[in-house]
């Protein structure tokens, strides 16, 4: 299987410390990239190359890693899309969300617009790749799994779903290369204007009962959770019984 | 009968009055009277039944002095309020809300984002809820939807992303909103609005938790930062954004779009959902649960039901303490507290810490033997009956409707 595969990475923040680590999201990225692609896998940055937390990539057995040289609160969108026009990629890997900066999640899907590629999202697994087409498991909520056929080129971006990132090594990470590359920069417009702030805790929703009496808030305070009068099948036979349950759960669509 | 409470004065003076004839009648009960033996008798069960008073309150009168007035039996409950109807009939712009719809019903988060696009509409605007596919909704008026645009077609069915983005692009077209709001959930909303607003060429404030005088804010990065900025055309809203509309009933008129939506070129196919192990999925996120208590005898058939359904176990406290099931499969206050969209509580009378458990789940079915349990209160449908008999028949009827689903497949 000789496909092309490229993952994007970023820097992540440690969701306590702050500390630059290696992206959750985007290590699984990589991790999907090397059981598919083995040793060919191409992992591309586009950020700051003397960036340290860079090498815990290169420590999952990366021999070097391209990086398009960028400032902080650049717009990589179109330094990225060329340099994916230009490598001939047919499936490129990414994470949800980055960690830092703005965090929209909207990179991978403005790429794909740009590229004119389709777009899966949360992929979990890849099944098979023959023909220009990629069959593929997209990971659902509820740890429910879809199967779909997709055609390559394809971009995809991958969450908690995908297989756990292995370990990053101390030694690969130091001599693992970080090639770094000049590209052209354009700023993000939106920075400019809007600032980023330590995060404000949102207020807990309060449960307010609207009632006229005291009688009914006291009520309300110390009922019982009740569904308000379900359906309640007396003095049937099993089999009746089990068909109206039956009939409920068809019509929630659980019964696969 | 109103609920005005209107005094009978004849009434009053005729139970006041011992002498007249038909004072006895008025009576509602006679609480002490002279025994046989001369002793005095009462009967305290007629006092403490009391009487209803004139604010439509029980009240028990010991003193003797009780004068029953409750005649008709005067209703207590008040009849169910009618919220005021807010009515956009010329609407100067819309508000386009894309409400995920998790099984064909509106989840708390479009509620929620609902409440959001009622506040940005104000008295002018009206809110467009854009629904694609079937419904099972019925209160789109009580959730503040000015007007419904349904828009079906087989190629909206299964995955279509694409498909649903040139359904969003034809409303865009059709009726300009001023704003586009969807949830920014993993149910489909954040994906959805994500591929409209690279579509549109618009750039989306993503995890908005609050809208305020033409400022939104919204998460930024891992949730360690806010992005503050102007109020973009579309937003991606996260849950518990704003308050759900509760004052207002709204009248979600059915609109319909002019154009029909040009079919797009499907790059995706979608080849149907796989079978998951569902003894793999966290008990937390599971959608399908059958949880066994006390009154399961066969734990065999128990287990032999789940499987048949498809569905993730669980258990009563009381069940894991009997070593039936693993402690990490209890569900309730202490075990886990589950989220999933049908329940079914088999041989489960419902203690109030397993309730606390189910809070958030959306059908129970209830399968016990006491018909006066807490469980079967709270339960959406519920059978009287052996819990084994009804398992074994619901096997039986699964692996029917199964077999029938193949042959007409076939």
């Amino acid at each position: 299987m000789s496909t092309k595969v490229i993952s994007l990475v970023s820097i992540g923040a440690h969701p306590s410390s702050g500390r630059a680590r290696r992206a959750e999201q985007d290590a699984r990225a990589v991790e999907l990239g090397l059981q598919l692609a083995g040793d060919n896998l191409q992992v591309v940055h586009a950020g700051d190359p003397r960036e340290e937390a860079l090498r815990a990539y290169l420590g999952m057995g990366l021999d070097h890693l391209d990086v398009l040289e960028q400032p902080a609160g650049a717009d990589v969108l179109g330094v990225l899309g060329d340099y994916l026009r230009d490598a001939g990629a047919q499936l490129v890997l990414t994470g949800s969300q980055a960690e830092t900066g703005e965090g929209s999640g909207m990179l991978p899907f403005l790429l794909a617009e740009k590229l004119g590629w389709p777009l899966v999202v949360g992929l979990a697994e890849v099944e098979s790749i023959d023909n220009g087409t990629a069959q593929v498991l997209q990971a659902l909520p509820r740890g429910q799994r879809r199967r779909l056929k997709v055609r390559l080129p394809l971009l995809a971006t991958v969450d908690n779903a995908a297989p756990k990132p292995r370990q990053s090594a101390f030694g690969p990470a130091r001599r693992g290369v970080l090639a770094a590359r000049n590209v052209a920069i354009v700023e993000d417009e939106l920075l400019v204007e809007a600032e980023l702030q330590p995060a404000r805790p949102r207020p807990k929703r309060l449960k307010v009962i609207k009632a006229k009496s005291g009688a009914d808030r006291m009520k309300a305070a110390t009922a019982k959770a009740s569904g308000g009068g379900g359906k309640v099948l007396k003095d049937v036979s099993p089999q009746e019984g089990a068909e109206a349950i039956l009939k409920l759960l068809v019509e929630e669509g659980v019964l696969r | 009968m109103s609920d005005i409470i209107r005094r009978d004065p004849r009434a009053e003076w005729i139970a006041r009055n011992r002498l007249h004839p038909l004072h006895a009648a008025m009576q509602t009960q006679q609480t002490s009277w002279m025994g046989p033996n001369g002793l005095m008798r009462k009967n305290p069960h007629a006092i403490a039944a009391g009487f209803i008073g004139p604010s439509g309150i029980k009240r028990i009168d010991r003193s003797g002095a009780q004068q029953g007035t409750g005649v008709g039996g005067r209703r207590t409950a008040a009849a169910a309020v009618q919220l005021p109807l807010h009515q956009v009939p010329a609407p100067a712009f819309y508000i386009a809300v894309v409400p995920d719809m998790v099984g064909g019903r509106l989840s708390s988060h479009d509620r929620d984002l609902l409440g959001l696009a009622h506040s940005l509409a104000g008295n002018d605007g009206a809110v467009l809820a854009v629904v694609f596919g079937e419904h099972k909704e019925s209160n789109f008026s009580t959730a503040g939807v000015d007007r419904l645009l349904v828009i079906e077609g087989e190629s909206f069915e299964g995955y279509a992303p694409e498909q649903l983005v040139q359904g969003l692009r034809a409303v865009d077209n059709h009726f300009t909103p001023r704003h586009w709001l969807l949830p920014d959930s993993r149910t489909g909303g954040g994906e959805l609005g994500r591929r409209f607003g690279a579509a549109l060429g618009e750039r989306p404030a993503t995890r908005v938790w609050q809208v305020k005088d033409g400022q939104c804010i919204g998460r930024a990065g891992a949730g360690q930062q806010d992005l503050q900025r102007a109020v973009p055309r579309l937003i991606l809203a996260a849950a518990e954004c704003a308050e759900p509309v509760s004052e207002t009933r709204h009248e979600a008129l059915p609109v319909e779009l002019s154009t029909s939506v040009a079919r797009s070129l499907s790059r995706i196919e979608d080849l149907g959902s796989v079978a998951v192990d569902p003894a793999t999925i966290a008990m937390a996120e599971s959608e399908f649960i059958v949880s066994g208590g006390n009154g399961v005898k066969d734990w065999d058939l128990y287990h032999k039901a789940t499987a048949a359904l498809g569905a993730t176990e669980g258990a009563s406290r009381v069940a894991v303490d009997d070593g039936f099931m693993p402690r990490n499969r209890q569900v309730g206050a202490t075990g886990t507290w589950v989220t999933a969209r049908v329940y079914v509580a088999v041989g489960i009378s419902g203690a109030i810490q397993h309730l606390q458990g189910i809070g958030a789940c959306d059908k129970v079915v209830a399968i016990n033997m006491d018909p006066g349990c807490d469980m079967i209160k709270r339960a959406d449908l519920s059978v009287i009956g052996d819990s084994s008999a009804i398992l074994q028949a619901l096997i039986e009827a699964v692996d029917n409707f199964r077999s029938g689903g193949q042959r007409d497949a076939a």
